[in-house]
């Protein structure tokens, strides 16, 4: 069992969460009418194609069954340890490689 | 190799069993392979077998980290069925069915295939109707599927919650005859044997650490156990697929999830059919050993950790327990997990790679044991011939951005369906 630090809660159990997933894909701008292949690709990566690293992972995570926010946090999904948690808008700190 | 047969049994216990041979060798690896396996689960073991026996290709190496069946194959509640809807899927799985139906004389090896029936519970009238349209389907493409009504239901399952009350009322369900439950490491073991046989090299404790490139050409694989040169390459990792191809610059549809399954202690006879129920996330075996064989839904968050976690172990004895309320009293023996390779569709992908004699198997969710005869069937053709046979032509890597997704829920893409 995960204890899950919510920004706005502090460490909470994680059956009150859920999981929304990799929080670095960055969705490109499809606006223009006319959009170009490149754009295309880009979408269909930005919806398809995961990094999936083994080791530490960025992700949002929300506080479904408590203050229902979003956040992000930053957990290694080898042994589930979570160095940072920060609001939806807010950028996790970086760390030294490895730590 | 030495056939397994009743006189052989009787011979060796005359001597004692001890003049039983290895079922197969610890060969040293050599410096070059034409074809390399990464992966010695059962779809490495399988296509590694079909390579040598369908297209006699023998210089061949399956290179495991671990060691064989380690992975998911040893870790899987075997359950084998080819009830699917779409096309690609229905064609591929039923041919593997075929398959198992005649693994065990085929590679002389007892895989304790048992076609014991697996039956998926609806709960819903939307259910019901969805059941009987893939029971049609299915029909419609040649592959045994009945409905079963509630009389039926009760009748042949004694010990399920049949009530209106239940938590999760049942109204009927779809019930395939000839899928059914097999050994897991009798399969990887089965194959390896089979494979070793026919002169392929079976290299256990063997890490691949990174690939061999001229431009965009792959040569060969870097190991823990040195270089070693390679005129095509296939991936079968499982869970690891992305960690493999990213060695080749590559990025894929995949994530890695837990999912993890438990078994009882061992009791009388008492459940006869494979009982799977979508709505309450639950499918349930009795081993030939006796124990109940039960798991669930994955862990839902990107995971390499390899160990269960309890709230998924709580939910899943729940919905156990609320179906069978006459397991209660069981204890649990042992609970484990297994790393998914989780696609973007819930289809697999046994395909090319943007890189050339680099070939890919991986992507299956929560059912690859089942696809394991196929999907080495399928991968060998691929990697042999340079190009995907018919049956594996739809599972390819660029599906997904050609529109070309296939996705047996219509549940958009998320890598969480089964
Ligand atoms: C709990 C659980 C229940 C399941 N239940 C079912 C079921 O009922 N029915 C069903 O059909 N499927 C089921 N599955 C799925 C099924 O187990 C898998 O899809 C299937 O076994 C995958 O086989 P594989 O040979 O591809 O992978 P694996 O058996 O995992 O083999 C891959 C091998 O690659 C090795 N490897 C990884 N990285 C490297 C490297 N860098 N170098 C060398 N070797 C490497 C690993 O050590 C491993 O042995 C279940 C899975 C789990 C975890
Ligand atoms: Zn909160």
């Amino acid at each position: 069992m995960m204890l899950i630090p919510c920004p706005w809660c502090g460490e909470r159990s994680e059956n009150e969460f859920t999981y929304i997933g990799d929080a670095r894909r960055q969705r490109p701008d499809t606006s223009a009418l006319d959009v170009s292949d490149e754009t295309l690709k880009a979408h269909s990566d930005y919806v398809y194609l995961r990094d999936n690293p083994k080791g530490w992972h960025q992700e949002y995570w929300q506080h479904t069954s408590g203050c229902r926010a979003h956040f992000k946090v930053e957990r290694n999904v080898v042994d589930h340890r979570i160095r940072a948690s920060v609001k939806a808008d807010e950028e996790l700190p970086s760390f030294p490689e490895g730590r | 190799m030495q056939r397994y047969s009743i006189w052989s049994l009787a011979r060796n216990a005359l001597t004692g069993h001890k003049n039983w041979q290895a079922a197969w060798r610890h060969p040293e690896p050599k410096p070059h392979y034409d074809v390399i396996i990464v992966g010695g689960g059962g779809h490495g073991l399988a296509t590694a077998y079909y390579l040598a026996k369908e297209h006699g290709i023998t210089n061949v190496a399956v290179l495991e980290k671990g060691y064989l069946g380690g992975g998911n194959t040893g870790r899987n509640t075997t359950i084998v069925r080819s009830n699917y809807m779409l096309d690609d899927n229905a064609h591929f799985y039923e041919h593997g069915l075929k398959l198992w139906h005649q693994l065990s004389i085929d590679l002389n090896y007892n895989v304790m295939f048992s076609p014991r029936g697996v039956l998926n519970l609806v709960h819903s009238d939307a259910a019901r109707d969805a059941a009987k349209r893939r029971g049609n389907a299915m029909r419609l493409n040649g592959i045994d599927s009945e409905y079963w009504d509630l009389e039926t239901i009760a009748k042949k399952i004694p010990d399920l919650n049949v009530s209106k009350n239940a938590r999760y009322p049942v109204k009927g369900g779809l019930m395939q005859k000839r899928g059914g439950t097999a050994r897991h490491d009798a399969v990887a073991w089965g194959y390896a044997r089979g494979a070793d046989a026919r002169g392929v090299d079976i290299i256990q404790q063997c890490e691949v650490t990174g690939m061999m490139m001229e431009g965009n050409r792959i040569v060969g694989v870097e190991t823990s156990r040195g270089p070693i040169k390679a005129g095509k390459v296939g991936i079968a990792v499982a869970g690891h697929t992305t960690q493999l191809l990213n060695m080749a610059g590559l990025t894929a549809p995949i994530e890695s999830h837990l999912l993890q399954a438990m078994v009882s202690e061992p009791i009388k006879p008492t459940l006869d059919y494979v009982v799977t129920s979508g709505a309450a996330h639950l499918y349930v075996s009795q081993s030939d050993k006796g124990g109940l064989v039960f798991g669930g839904d994955i862990e839902f968050y990107n995971s390499f950790s390899q160990r269960g976690n309890t709230r998924t172990l709580e939910h899943v004895t729940a919905a156990m327990i609320s179906l069978f309320p006459r397991y209660a009293k069981l204890r649990l023996l042992r609970h484990w997990g297994g790393i998914m390779d989780m696609s973007m569709d819930g289809s697999p992908i046994i395909s090319k790679t943007p890189r050339d004699n680099l070939f890919l198997n991986g992507g299956w969710c929560y059912g690859g044991f089942k696809a394991t005869p196929a999907s080495g069937w399928c991968f060998a053709h691929t990697i042999a011939t340079g190009e995907p046979h018919p049956l594996n032509a739809g599972f390819t890597l660029e599906r997904f951005e050609r529109g070309y997704a296939i996705d047996e829920n219509g549940a958009g893409p998320v890598p969480k369906a089964h």
